[in-house]
């Protein structure tokens, strides 16, 4: 007896947005990354196919992290003092993107410098984040996003308190932003509103809706993006950017990764269990319909790779 | 589906009697459709309303426990495709395949149920055991259920040999893996004879759906369902389908599903285990017993099947953190649990030692709380002196959350002898604030 499989009629569909731009397009990048386009929940193959998969994103940063696990300490080595090579490694890993992490220390003239040498190392198309604190992010981009006029960078992160130099910057020098809020499905929109209200064109666009790690709040963040991609194929315009989200910072955080001694004995090898802390959480990103996902450690790239592989040639 | 109250108007006697205690027929069908009230109160109703009642009453995704002396798992009884609409009710079984032919069978079985990993004040276990029947069935049973009271999955085609190792079961409830089409009329007698549940294998969702229904005038109720397909993506169609046409009442698929997640490789394991447990698996078998992958599917099982309207809470109390020594101080914050682990977290990650109290909050955020008059002085000092804080410090020092700077007078008054000191709004600048302003 066939079975008449119920269909989900959607009026939406998520825009796609692509990043980096080659030298024909006025950038230097090798290749450049298209992420969105959807038209179902994610993976939905009897409703549509998936027209670009989700790209990886390694995060380094523009100089040598003290707080980082030693397991990635251990992976990265010695490129993690010199962003070029550590951008190369990351290429080699298997990423599609770079995240290039701009620190406090950092002056205005160093930040340049090392987007530069991120932008010279690879043919990837990068991703660069402030430090996290108004003043020094404002004060670091502007002159990054004024240095690579034209390479379609996506910078960040904007939030509700600290969105509208960032915008301007990236408007003037044609780059795109990436615009964060709290777990949380109004914030995102009036977020995405206001910076869309700016004259940001809205395939410039990438939100981030924020996402707990596993066991540490993980789940909000899964349902706010189910919510988001339900209002966006509903044909809401104000939701309906890819999401970018960090499961690697937040998977790292978290003790069960960091610690390896004077834990219980039923979590389990430390490594494996900190590479499965951050490849589970990404995972469930996925499945609640990330586009870009930022990871830390190449076995987790590897990993969450093969599955998106998997997802989408069913 | 359930049916709305003029719905279920329509199947009363419209005579409106009373006698179920409500004015006319009308209230009462709107009351039923609420599910406040039973149809039992209504001494008119007819046969043949009774059964439409009842089927439509029947939940789309049967209820499946298995059962053994020890314990029970429950699965199915789902209503939504994302769990913000509602909630996820019955968590996946994690199980544990095991071999007959294995000679270190009972020794590995009594490792893994030994197993317990705390999660926020929970234990979690593994759920039961599916015993591959590549050797004797009934001699691995008895050796297996020696060692474990959970239950079990039987993995056989040899309808005699799940027979007499059912038998060694009695009053437990096993499953059976698995019913096909060459196979389904032999399997569903030992199913009906033990009362077991039967899993049901098919190449297509079509084909599924057919032997459900053969199984079924067969006299076996309970089965779930083996959805096939040959990777993660096909799968996670089928099982989309599967929720979808179950939330629309085909009954056929009405079931919930089991999956292996080794089929493709252990390397891919815990992917699989976690795909599943996310995306509407009700029995999940894994092949590795490796903590280092338990854990961390356990606590993704527990976060997706949290009810998204009742936040996970810590229970109230005094955490050490980095091993605190009478001088360190004591920060105060709410019980939440992304609260509790934001703070809990930075403090962990600055290697600073302090006496964490978790005060009773009702499970909201420290803002929220303070808005709702659920963290104001009283409560915090009640904390403070139910939890016999004092006894375990020297030097009497608490850190309000700077969003609750106002409270600091009356948390003064309310605890004499105390040093009260305003701490950061957010606990990413806790390390900081402890450095610098504590020392």
């Amino acid at each position: 007896m066939p079975i008449e499989i119920p269909k989900d009629k959607w009026l939406g569909s998520i825009r796609t947005v692509t990043i980096g731009a080659t030298s024909a397009e006025g950038g230097t990048r090798a290749k450049t990354v298209t992420v969105g386009g959807g038209t179902t929940m994610p993976y939905l193959h009897f409703k549509a196919p998936t027209p670009n998969k989700p790209a990886i994103a390694i995060e380094i940063k523009s100089r040598k992290p003290t707080d980082w696990s030693p397991l990635l300490a251990e992976v990265w080595g010695e490129a993690m003092a010199d962003p070029a090579q550590w951008a190369k490694k990351a290429e080699e890993a298997g990423a599609d993107l770079i995240v290039l992490a701009l620190t406090v220390e950092d002056s205005p003239e160093d930040a340049v410098k090392a987007v530069k040498s991120v932008l010279g190392a690879t043919g990837l198309p990068l991703i660069v984040w402030g430090p996290g604190q108004a003043e020094k992010d404002n004060e670091l981009l502007v002159p990054v996003s004024e240095a690579t006029k034209g390479e379609k960078l996506v910078l960040g992160i904007c939030e509700d308190k600290n969105y509208r130099t960032i915008v301007a910057t990236a408007m003037a020098n044609g780059h795109l932003v990436q615009a964060r809020a709290p777990m949380d499905v109004n914030l995102s929109k009036q977020l995405n509103i206001l910076i869309s209200d700016m004259g940001m064109p809205k395939d410039r666009i990438l939100m981030d809706p924020t996402t707990g790690a596993l066991g540490y709040g993980m789940e909000y963040g899964y349902s706010v993006m189910e919510r988001l991609r339900l209002a966006a194929l509903q044909g809401d315009a104000m939701t309906q950017f890819p999401m970018i989200v960090t499961p690697g910072f937040e998977a790292w955080k978290t003790k069960e990764a960091k610690v390896g001694e004077g834990v219980p004995e039923a979590w389990g090898d430390w490594k494996a269990r900190a590479v499965n802390w951050e490849t589970l959480t990404a995972l469930a990103l996925v499945e609640s319909g990330a586009d870009i996902l930022v990871l830390r450690h190449p076995e987790s790239v590897k990993r969450v790779k093969d599955t998106i592989e998997e997802l989408i040639t069913a | 589906m359930a049916l709305s109250g003029i719905q279920i108007y329509k199947l009363l006697p419209q005579t409106n009697c009373k006698e179920c205690g409500f004015p006319t027929c009308l209230a009462f069908a709107m009351k039923l459709a609420a599910k406040q009230v039973e149809l039992g109160a209504c001494p008119y109703v007819s046969e043949a309303s009774k059964k439409q009642l009842a089927e439509s009453a029947a939940p789309p995704i049967r209820l499946v426990t298995l059962k053994a002396d020890g314990s029970e798992v429950k699965v199915g009884n789902e209503v939504v495709m994302y769990r913000h609409e509602k909630t996820f009710y019955n968590k996946p079984g994690l199980f544990l395949r095991v071999r007959a032919s294995d000679p270190d069978l009972a020794k590995k079985v009594a490792q893994a149920d030994a197993y317990k990993v705390n999660y926020v004040g929970m234990d979690f276990t593994l759920n039961g055991y599916a015993i591959e029947a590549d050797g004797d069935l009934a001699s691995a049973v008895k050796a297996v259920r020696e060692v474990t009271k959970r239950p079990l999955i039987l993995i056989s085609n040899d309808a005699a040999a799940l027979d007499s190792s059912l038998s060694l079961l009695a009053g437990e409830t096993a499953l059976i893996y698995a019913a096909s089409e060459s196979n389904y009329e032999s399997l569903a007698e030992v199913a009906k004879k033990h009362k077991a549940v039967l899993a049901v294998k098919a190449d297509t969702l079509d084909a599924l759906a057919d032997l459900t229904q053969k199984i079924q005038a067969k006299g076996a109720e309970d089965m779930v369902l083996d959805l096939g397909g040959k990777n993660l993506g096909d799968w996670l169609m089928r099982s989309t389908q599967v929720r979808r046409l179950a939330l629309k009442n085909f009954r056929p698929l009405g079931y919930p599903v089991i999956f292996f997640a080794a089929q493709n490789g252990v390397e891919k394991e815990a992917v699989y285990a976690a795909h599943a447990i996310a995306k509407y698996a009700g029995f999940v078998v894994i092949d590795t017993f490796a903590p280092e992958m338990i854990y961390p599917l356990l606590v993704l099982r527990e976060n997706l099947y949290t009810d998204p309207q009742k936040p996970i809470q810590v229970q109230p109390g005094v955490y050490e953190i980095n091993s605190p020594k009478p001088e360190s101080p004591v920060l105060v914050t709410t019980n939440f649990s992304i609260t509790y682990f934001a703070v809990a977290n930075e403090v962990e990650g600055s290697g600073l030692p302090a006496w964490l109290v978790v005060t009773d909050a009702e499970g909201m955020s420290v803002l929220t709380a303070w808005a709702a008059g659920k963290f104001d002085a009283e409560r915090i000092a009640k904390a403070i002196k139910g939890f016999n804080v004092a006894d375990k410090v020297s030097r009497k020092r608490l850190v309000l959350p700077g969003h609750v700077a106002v409270l600091s007078g009356e948390v003064e008054e309310e605890l004499p002898g105390w040093e009260v000191r305003v701490g950061p709004r957010e606990a990413v600048d806790l390390p900081a604030f402890m450095k610098q302003a504590l020392n």
